[in-house]
């Protein structure tokens, strides 16, 4: 790696702070925090334990699913290789994906090792920067042990620079804590979303354990037991465990800031809350029964709450399992099992490395960008915090037309900077060139609590539909960096409300939409 | 009797082949079907037939009738 990691590694080890902070100043080539962390192989790590920092960035930093800036630059895939299931949740409709890691209404095709092993070979040949492979759902890998570890050995045979994870219930992971271990998964996610059975009783109508069905409530202690074992097993051994929370109004939504605490405390690095997707059309036990899912104010609402305590990971696509590409982009249709089956796949490790390293470049570059225009605001006061939406493709700029994005990336605006708080999907506006007004509205839903959206271009009708909705459509920062563009926008924004020619008001709440990404 | 998987409700999610004791559960044309020869209701291995229980989709794994019941060997 170059000089500039190596340094910045080696001030992390000296100061105590979140890996949310040490990834960013990291990557934004900054000096040193000052806030104080806690929690053994946590997020936060205190003086003392100071090589955590270093060693969790080496294995995030270019992990799409871990670090949204990192998911504008790299890519990951999943593999359904493992449908069979263990237990039941209310979310879940299996014939469709694992709603846990995935969200509800989807199917991937399924794979045997043989073949998803090909097909991780052809799109690394062919995506150079597909960097993680992850098995989930539809299932739980756990449940398969048999082929989600064969479909691990046959990767790591040909691709050892591919990074493994997998995602799982945890009901079956004490016991496979082991060869996780052996196969050098380097991440696994745990869905917890209770740590009461009382609650987990609610979610989990049964469990298949020792051989037997087992129901309510001790069906959810027992689950919540090896879930949090599984944890602890896992962060002892070093290995790295995000938590996923499906955030269900009404059931768990105030609980999950004790599930929170709890996996804080055993070591959990990051915590992932996604809202629960929930229509009649998905089957799902919850789609039934007309549980709702949250808001996106009351989403973010308990992301911030939880904030304090831990790293949240707001960026969560709950993408389709076998997805390929960067961002939302799905690629998927281009390696369907008949297509890999007759590629020829070369696996070329140094023209991988070398495309990395080209992207290493615009990482930089786009930090550096980013700082200089915050500079530029250094001594503005103000308590005015706006929301914007962006749409763009990736590599961290504005470049897609308001009509083709698939989604918006959020961005809150304030003094201190631009922070990605989230992402909303819309349905496709533009459908071969013509608005429809219908998704227009959707779209303007999903946005509503934005100040402005940019865009790389917009046409005359949704750009006066944005108007009327208070929404700024801004194409001015075409192709440019989103951080600086965003934070040239912010100080502008500001001088307006000063002289008095814009109001600043705040914005409504917005939707979050239900059912499944478009089937590209 | 042994018990037989109804085609139109299973997902095909392979739960049900993992635990039958007996290797009777197999693979085919996309849906998974029980060999009534090997099935014995899993009885001398469990309490409960293990597709049955294991099955998310409830009354896909059910008895076929057309079978007699299984003797466990004296
Ligand atoms: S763990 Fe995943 S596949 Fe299993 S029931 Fe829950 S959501 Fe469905
Ligand atoms: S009842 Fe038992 S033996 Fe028969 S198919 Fe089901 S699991 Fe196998
Ligand atoms: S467990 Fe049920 S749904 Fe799954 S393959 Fe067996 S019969 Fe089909």
């Amino acid at each position: 790696m170059d000089g500039l990691v190596e340094r910045n590694v080696e001030a992390a080890k000296e100061d105590p702070r979140s890996l949310d902070e040490v990834m960013q100043e990291i990557a934004e080539h900054k000096g040193c925090g000052t806030k104080g962390g806690s929690g053994k192989a946590s997020c936060g790590t205190g003086a003392g334990q100071g090589d955590m920092p270093a060693e969790i960035w080496e294995k995030v930093k270019n992990h799409p699913c871990y670090s949204e800036e990192a998911h504008h630059h790299y890519a990951r895939m999943h593999v359904a290789v493992a449908p069979a299931c263990n237990i039941q949740c209310n979310y879940c409709n299996r014939k469709y994906d694992c709603a846990n890691e995935s969200r509800p209404g989807v199917v991937s095709e399924k794979l045997t090792p043989e073949q998803a092993a090909k097909k991780v070979l052809a799109v690394a040949s062919t995506i150079p920067q597909m960097t993680v492979l992850g098995i989930a759902g539809p299932g739980d890998p756990l449940a398969n042990p048999a082929k989600t570890f064969k479909t691990f050995e046959l990767i790591s045979q040909t691709a050892p620079d591919i990074k493994l994870c997998l995602s799982t219930n945890g009901l079956a992971l004490p016991e496979h804590v082991d060869t996780i271990q052996k196969f050098n998964v380097d991440h696994v996610t745990i869905t917890i979303n209770m740590v009461d059975p009382e609650i987990g009783a609610k979610i989990y109508p049964w469990i298949f354990y020792n051989h037997r069905r087992i129901e309510g409530v001790e069906a959810a202690r027992i689950l919540s037991e090896h879930q949090l074992r599984g944890l602890e097993m896992l962060t002892e051994r070093g290995i790295l465990c995000k938590i996923n929370s499906v955030m269900i109004p009404g059931i768990n939504d105030k609980h999950l800031v004790e599930v929170n605490k709890a996996v804080k405390s055993r070591g959990a690095f990051l915590h992932n809350i996604m809202p629960l997707i929930s229509a009649p059309e998905h089957g799902t036990v919850f789609g039934l029964t007309g549980q709702r899912g949250p808001t996106a104010q009351e989403l973010k609402a308990l992301q911030d709450d939880c904030e304090g305590e831990m790293n949240m990971m707001r960026h969560c696509r709950q993408c389709r399992a076998d997805a390929v590409g960067l961002l939302g982009e799905d690629r998927s249709s281009e390696f369907t099992t008949d297509k890999i089956m007759q590629m020829d796949v070369k696996y070329d490790l140094d023209t991988r490395k070398a495309y990395q390293e080209k992207v290493e470049g615009e990482r930089q570059a786009k930090v550096e960008a980013k700082q200089a225009e915050l500079a530029t605001m250094a001594g503005e006061m103000s308590d005015i915090k706006i929301l914007v939406a962006v749409a763009t493709k990736g590599s961290g700029r504005i470049n897609e037309h308001f009509g083709h994005a698939k989604e918006f990336q959020i961005y809150e605006l304030s003094t201190s900077g631009a922070k990605f708080v989230g992402h909303r999907r819309v349905d496709l506006y533009c459908q071969g060139g013509f608005g429809d007004e219908a998704s227009l509205e959707t779209v303007i839903r999903a946005i509503n609590d934005c100040a402005a959206v940019f865009v790389a271009k917009i046409g005359g009708c949704p750009k006066n539909d944005l108007l009327k909705a208070g929404i700024e459509p801004v194409d001015q920062y075409a192709m440019e960096f989103i951080e600086q563009s965003a934070i040239s926008y912010f100080k502008d924004y500001l001088q307006r409300v000063k002289s008095g020619e814009i109001e600043h008001v705040t914005r409504g709440d917005a939707d979050i939409r239900q059912g499944a990404l478009i089937n590209a | 009797m042994a018990y037989k998987i109804v085609a139109s409700q299973c997902t095909s999610c392979s739960a049900c082949e993992a635990e039958c004791p007996n290797v009777a559960i197999s693979e085919k044309n996309g849906t998974f079907v029980i060999n009534p020869k090997k099935c014995t209701e899993c009885i001398g291995h469990f309490d409960i037939p293990q597709c049955v229980a294991v099955c998310p989709v409830d009354d896909t794994c059910i008895i076929d009738t057309s079978y007699p019941r299984y003797q466990a060997p004296a």
